[in-house]
């Protein structure tokens, strides 16, 4: 068995099925928000839709299934291209420092979506 | 006459590995790959390195890039790989080349090592054979077929990233070859070794294995029954 300390979940199963429920929330939010943009869009309703409290918990929901599945996604591109394999003895201290990057930035996006709705 | 373009290297006296042309006569014939390969190094270069054995696409040997497309030599026509009237030859993708055609294929038998690919079951063998209902037996079918000529594995990008850590195709549809067998029995030991972010779960299902496998063998559909396995096990 390969480990890996910074893999979402440690094992390849629930990396995996986390990426696919992910995607389908992220989906029905997306048809969601489409099916809106299809009617009239203005300020008003716009603002009544998301001052609903199930919009605020299924944007929460999209918001955290949007950090798990990029960090997953992510998570594979830099463990194959940010390597030592492919970029030598510094490739492991890159793609460490490439992943703090994206957590901070996605955990920066959860709280900023959290601000947005929820105040 | 048929443009090949040759990848060749000789470790021992080029200092990068380059390209070389050859005008091959195959006299208007519908030539297998393998055989331009022998009239080259026959007629034209008698140092032109590659594997082959059997050709006739048993042993496995032969296993090239031809035309971007992997493929066993001694079994693929011309009329089915030349473009226009050029052939170029390279040796199987993402492992190391040891000279010209032919690659260290180490790292791919490290990760078949891994699947542990032999029977096993610590009950007392009976006299004569462990039997199968037809049924057992037809599970393994499209998977034991296998001849590890590598051009799955070496046409998986996962594997070229990560083949340390990545088993490939050709070794997870062998490692489902015993997962299948009722005859095995460490089948949570098996799955124990694959529930890992590499070794099973690197497989995006891009089904460039598929698309190669000169056996015409599905290894992305054995890595998915690998996956529901895994997946029934733990919910």
């Amino acid at each position: 068995m390969v480990t890996s300390v910074t893999s979402f979940s440690r094992t390849g199963l629930s990396d995996w099925l986390i990426q696919r429920v992910t995607s389908l929330v992220l989906l029905a939010y997306f048809i969601v928000i489409a099916y809106q943009l299809l009617g009239s869009v203005d300020y008003t309703s716009w603002r009544l839709l998301f001052d609903q409290t199930w919009m605020k918990v299924f944007t929460l929901m999209a918001a955290l299934s949007l950090a798990a599945h990029s960090w997953i996604g992510l998570w594979s591109v830099f463990t194959d291209y940010l390597t030592e394999r492919m970029l030598g003895p510094k490739g492991n201290v890159i793609r460490l420092l490439c992943q703090v990057g994206v957590s901070l930035a996605l955990v920066g996006y959860v709280m900023w979506v959290i601000v947005i709705i929820w105040s | 006459m048929l443009q090949v373009s040759l990848y060749r290297y000789n470790p021992e006296t080029d200092e990068a590995p380059y390209m070389q042309d050859f005008s091959v006569d195959t006299s208007g014939r519908d030539l297998m790959v393998l055989d331009v390969l022998e009239l080259i190094k026959a007629d034209y270069d008698g140092s032109v390195t590659y594997r082959r054995s059997c050709r006739e696409g048993v042993c496995g040997s032969d296993g090239l890039n031809m035309n971007g497309k992997n493929g066993l030599a001694c079994i693929t026509p011309l009329s089915e790989s030349v473009k226009g009237d050029k052939l170029v030859i390279r040796p199987l993708p993402g492992l190391p080349v040891i000279r010209d055609l032919v690659v260290d294929m180490s790292l791919f038998y490290a990760q078949y090592e891994k699947v542990q690919p032999y029977l096993q079951n610590p009950t007392p063998a009976p006299a004569i054979e462990r039997l199968q209902s037809p049924e057992e037996r037809a599970q393994l079918d499209g998977l034991y077929e296998c001849i590890l000529c590598a051009c799955c594995s070496t046409s998986c990008p996962s594997f070229w990233w990560n083949p340390d850590r990545f088993v490939g195709p050709a070794g997870l549809l062998q490692a489902y070859r015993f997962l299948a067998d009722s005859r095995d029995t460490a089948t949570e030991a098996r799955l124990d070794k694959l529930d890992d972010p590499f070794s099973v779960f690197r497989c995006h299902g891009i089904q460039n294995c598929v698309n190669v496998c000169p056996k015409g063998l599905n290894p992305t559909k054995a890595i998915g029954h690998i996956r529901t396995m895994l997946l029934n096990r733990a919910t």
